[in-house]
Parts: C-alpha cells; sequence; structure tokens
C-alpha cells in the first residue's frame, strides 16, 4: 500500500466566466482518509466530478492508481475500482431498498448484458445485500422502497451502496450532511472500519469529523488549493479561519 | 416454533398464486383459441400485430424511459421486407419475417447508435428525423410500390406447406410469433439485465457511478426494442398481406405511443389492451373517418392529464393500494 492513490497535476475546470477548479495538483496517499474541506462553492463537488469524470476538465491530468485516466468515461473511473457517493443523496426512488443495494451487486455479477436469464438468479446476492444493509442500519427497511426513506437513511443507503462495489477508493461528497448527532456517530464508525484497507477521499463541511477521522486534509477556496497538511496544522493556519470567517460573514 | 404457523401459511399463499397463476394461463389459452371463432379473425390479427408492436415500444418508453418517435421505422420498413421477400422472392412467410426481422436489427442499432447519446426531447427529435428518412425512402424506392404499397402478399408458410392460409390459420400463425415476441419482451423485462435498466431509467447518473455503461445498455434495450418492433410489421405483412406507406409514416410513430400511454407505461399486459382499444376504435367508428383522430387526441389529453399510470397500472396501483390497507 504505497503510493497514490489519486494524483491531479494542474487539475482546472472553467465554466462559462468563471473558474471553478484552478490548477489544483492534489495528492492521496493509498490507505490514507483524506479530507477535502472549504467553504460553500469552493470547488470541492467539481473536484469529484473531475475525478470520477462527470466532468471533463478544461485542463490538467489526472492520475488514479498511477494509471493517467484522462480518456475514461465514468462507468470505467467506476471499474478501476473508484466509488462514490453524491452530495445530494442518490438513489434509484423506485426500488426496493434490497435493489438498490443488488443492482450495485449485480455489476460485479457481470450481468450488464444478460438478459435471458430469469431474475431469480439474482437470489444469489441477498445475502451479502442483507449483509450491507445491516452494516448501516437499515436491515429492517429492505422491503420498503427507497423514495419512502427519511434524509438520513437515503444517506446510509447510498453509502451501503457505494461500499457494494467493494471499492479501492471510496469518494464521499459530504457523508454527514442532514445526519442527526447518533447517525454521525455511526456513520462515523462505518468509515473507518471501511477504511481498512482502502483510500477514503472525504468532502465534509463537519469539521469535528474530520479531526477525528481524516489523516490528512487539504483546504479548497475559489477553486483554488489554499493548504494542506494534519488536521492540526490546517487548523491553526490564519488563512483557513479566514476562508472559514469570510465566508460566513458574507 | 411461533414462525412455524407463518411459514406454513407463506407456503400456502405461494401454492395458491401458483395455482391462480395456472387457472390464468388456462383461461387465457382456451380464449385465444376460441377467439377466431367468435371474432372477425383480421380484427385479431390486427389486433395481435400492434399489441406486438406496442409491447416492443413499451420495452424502450416504458423500461427504459427513451422517448422514440420513430418506431414507424422499424415497424413498416420491416412490413416491407417481409412482403417484398414473400411476394417477389417467393419465400415462405416464416422466412420472409426472419430476413426482415434480422434486417430490423441493423436499423435498430444505427438508429441507436446516433440517437443514444442524447438525452430526452433531443433523442426523440433525432428518432423522428431519421424515420422520416425511411419513410422517404420508402416512399422513392421502387419495390415499396409508391402509394399503393405491396398488396395480395401471398399466405404461404413453411406450416400450411406452402399452402395459402385462411384466415382463420393465419390468425394462429400470426398468433404463434405474437406470443414468441411476448414471452422475449417478458423475459428482457425480468432478467438481470432488466433490473439495471430499471435503474438507468431511475437515475442514469448513479447507475454510470456503479461502473454501468449507461449508453450501451440503452443502445442493447433499444436494439431489442426495435428488433420485435420489426417482427411485429413483418408478421402484419404476412398476415394482413399487406404493407403500405401506413406502416411507416409518423402518424403510425404517434399511435403506437398512444397504445402504450392508454394500456399502462412499464405494465406487461398493457400495450395489449391500449391496442385492442385504439384497434377496436378504428374499426367500429371507422364511419366517422377523421373525427376518429380526434377522439384520439382526446384520450391522449385525458391520460396525460388524469391517469397517467394508463389502464392496468391504475388497476395496478389499485390493487396495491388495497393489499397494502389490508395489511
Ligand atoms: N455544471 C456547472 N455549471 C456551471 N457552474 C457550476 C457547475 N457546477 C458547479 N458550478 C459552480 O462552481 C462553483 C463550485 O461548485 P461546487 O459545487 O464544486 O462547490 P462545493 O465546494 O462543492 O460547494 P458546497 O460546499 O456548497 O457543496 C460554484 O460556484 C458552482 O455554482
Ligand atoms: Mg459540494
Amino acid at each position: 500500500m504505497d503510493g497514490w492513490a489519486i494524483e491531479t497535476s494542474g487539475l482546472t475546470k472553467s465554466f462559462v466566466g468563471f473558474v471553478a477548479v484552478n490548477n489544483v495538483n492534489l495528492r492521496v496517499r493509498k490507505g490514507s482518509i483524506f479530507a477535502l474541506i472549504g467553504p460553500n462553492g469552493a470547488g470541492k463537488t467539481t473536484v469529484f466530478n473531475l475525478l470520477t469524470k462527470f466532468l471533463p476538465p478544461t485542463s490538467g491530468r489526472i492520475m488514479i492508481n498511477g494509471q493517467d485516466v484522462s480518456a475514461l468515461k465514468p462507468h470505467a473511473i467506476a471499474r478501476l475500482g473508484v466509488s462514490r457517493s453524491f452530495q445530494i443523496s442518490s438513489v434509484f426512488p423506485q426500488l426496493t431498498v434490497h435493489e438498490n443495494v443488488r443492482v450495485a451487486l449485480q455489476r460485479k455479477n457481470r450481468d450488464d448484458f444478460n438478459f435471458w436469464q430469469t431474475d431469480r438468479c439474482l437470489s444469489v446476492l441477498d445475502e451479502r445485500v442483507e449483509e450491507l444493509l445491516a452494516a448501516v442500519g437499515l436491515g429492517d427497511y429492505a422491503r420498503h422502497q427507497a423514495s419512502d426513506l427519511p434524509y438520513g437513511r437515503k444517506r446510509a443507503l447510498e453509502i451501503a451502496t457505494t461500499l457494494a462495489l467493494d471499492p479501492s477508493i471510496l469518494l464521499l461528497d459530504e457523508p454527514m450532511a442532514g445526519l442527526g448527532s447518533e447517525d454521525i456517530k455511526g456513520v462515523s464508525a462505518l468509515i473507518r472500519s471501511v477504511a481498512q484497507g482502502r483510500t477514503v477521499v472525504m468532502v465534509e463541511h463537519n469539521l469535528r469529523v474530520v479531526a477525528e477521522l481524516c489523516d490528512w486534509v487539504a483546504v479548497l477556496q475559489r477553486g483554488q488549493l489554499l493548504t494542506e497538511g494534519s488536521y492540526a496544522d490546517v487548523s491553526a493556519n490564519p488563512a483557513v479561519i479566514e476562508a472559514y470567517m469570510g465566508n460566513s460573514h458574507a | 416454533m411461533a414462525m412455524a404457523p407463518l411459514e406454513t401459511k407463506i407456503a400456502a399463499a405461494n401454492g395458491s398464486v401458483r395455482q391462480r397463476q395456472l387457472i390464468i394461463i388456462l383461461l387465457v389459452a382456451v380464449a385465444l383459441s376460441a377467439a377466431p371463432f367468435l371474432i372477425y379473425p383480421m380484427f385479431l390479427i390486427n389486433v395481435l400485430c400492434f399489441a406486438l408492436f406496442a409491447c416492443a415500444f413499451n420495452l424502450v418508453m416504458g423500461y427504459s424511459g427513451l422517448l422514440s418517435f420513430g418506431h414507424a421505422a422499424f415497424f413498416g420498413s420491416a412490413a416491407y421486407i417481409s412482403g417484398y421477400c414473400a411476394k417477389t422472392m417467393g419465400l415462405p412467410a416464416e422466412l420472409a419475417i426472419l430476413v426482415a426481422t434480422s434486417c430490423s436489427v441493423v436499423l435498430g442499432l444505427i438508429f441507436g447508435w446516433v440517437a443514444i447519446r442524447k438525452q430526452g426531447i433531443y433523442f426523440g427529435m433525432i428518432t423522428l428525423a431519421m424515420a422520416q428518412v425511411v419513410y422517404f425512402i420508402a416512399v422513392q424506392a421502387p419495390f415499396t410500390g409508391g402509394e399503393d404499397g405491396l398488396q395480395g402478399v401471398p399466405r404461404k408458410a413453411l406450416v400450411s406447406a406452402m399452402a395459402p392460409m385462411s384466415d382463420r390459420q393465419s390468425y394462429f400463425f400470426v398468433l404463434a410469433f405474437f406470443l414468441i415476441g411476448f414471452c422475449i419482451i417478458y423475459r428482457i423485462v425480468h432478467s438481470p439485465f432488466g433490473h439495471i435498466l430499471r435503474s438507468i431509467k431511475e437515475n442514469e447518473t448513479r447507475a454510470a457511478s456503479l461502473g454501468y455503461d449507461v449508453d450501451r445498455i440503452k443502445l442493447i434495450a433499444f436494439t431489442l426494442s426495435a428488433t420485435l418492433s420489426g417482427m411485429a410489421g413483418a408478421v402484419k405483412a404476412i398476415g394482413f398481406q399487406l404493407a403500405t406507406l401506413t406502416d411507416v409514416e409518423f402518424f403510425m410513430s404517434g399511435e403506437v405511443v398512444l397504445m402504450v400511454l392508454v394500456g399502462g407505461l412499464a405494465t406487461m399486459t398493457g400495450p395489449v389492451l391500449g391496442a385492442a382499444i385504439i384497434i377496436a376504435m378504428q374499426y367500429y367508428l371507422s364511419e366517422f373517418g377523421i373525427w376518429v383522430k380526434a377522439l384520439h387526441g382526446m384520450i391522449f389529453i385525458v391520460c396525460v392529464m388524469a391517469f397517467r399510470r394508463g389502464i392496468v397500472g391504475e388497476i395496478g396501483a389499485y390493487l396495491s393500494r388495497r393489499r397494502g390497507a389490508s395489511d
């Protein structure tokens, strides 16, 4: 587990009229829990969208596990073992909770073009689905439709789906947003346990969570990397305090 | 121990469900066999062909969430090809249908290849434009018979030892193809692929982030739908002994949308019912001429505004609500 899980060089994304991500050089060490923080609109989600190729970079290069991924599409990034969650929880609303996780497992099952078998063959996945749901505390909700879940449980479902792929790199966009303090504890523990043997990059506004979980913190401001380091170093940096204070007064 | 009664209850429930399914299948089989002795066979042939077309279209519109305005291109071109093979080349009906259906695979791949990267209404517009090209070819090409179309297509099949089939025999011939097509669609919808297709329809971005090549999966679904739509058209040319510009024009693409919406989007039997209703209207209200089309328009508006799930969809929703309430 040496080397870099993710390396970007000169990563830039401009939308019409302004630059959302500006010449960002990030290096995420394999096996670490890495936090990307910064005020609202700093470009954190955009960085995730660039890393997963949901947005094409304007310029710059992205390496994942040492491989240049410039030519790849989002599904190919996922197949490299990069799995993400979305800031606004992203589930399959009309499917049941069980089916939501199962559809992720189906990808490993090489079901993409299997249109001649009956779906009864999917029952081999049930056990794993139940394990994953139990891990995020959704064991009792398996038969519910995903759209009926309260927000916090939708987030948990999204994490279970993300984990189903057994990714080597996890990108979590504000996993704690909208969760109550009890759920935050649960999800923190979950992230810590799944981080064993994986790389986790998380965008998170809850700095207590960041302090507790993350080995390394990078601060983004107006699209640029302001500073990075351990949480203690970063949080003591006057420029960081300024960035957060300035934003909260704006 | 407390679990035992519940388990036996579930087992008994499963058993009675199995039994009920068997009874329904038997009843349907009896009805389908008796139908041509009670109802005008040509009407039934018409219903079956459009029911298959609508089911195939539902695969795209209902189960993949792709809005195609060009499916008449598959239905109509396959009707011409099958008619041509049977009439001019003298091929047996089964072979003519096979050739025409194979051509639809290719046409479906071409349409899909061009259109699939576009979203929503743009996808619809591109399929429409391409279907207009096919229509133009049908108008211009020498072998389609222009305004007259291909008439008097022989109904000589291998199963009838190349003797012309009667209307009633043709009904059973068409029914066989309908059942094959329907079972294929049922299998696709209830396959592992079908589940992935549903997830893409629900949330395309999420499906891509799970590693699914969304464009390719949609292309496969579109091509399967085009193929089966082509089969419906090919069978229609034989059963009806006729392939004309009506089969390939824009109005046909609109009609199949209507059939699916009336019957119920993303239901198995909805398109069959929708096709039966629309065809019955054309038959029994034909003296009102152009007013039937106005009525179609009104039905369309009512469907979109009042009962979006269509007839079968609304019944299904009602039943599951009642089941939910009685639990
Ligand atoms: N597709 C887009 N087109 C145009 N502008 C965009 C697009 N996506 C994001 N932006 C803009 O880019 C900037 C950065 O957005 P981004 O969502 O990356 O911020 P963020 O750091 O994730 O903020 P938050 O903490 O609020 O989630 C914002 O000003 C946003 O409005
Ligand atoms: Mg964000």
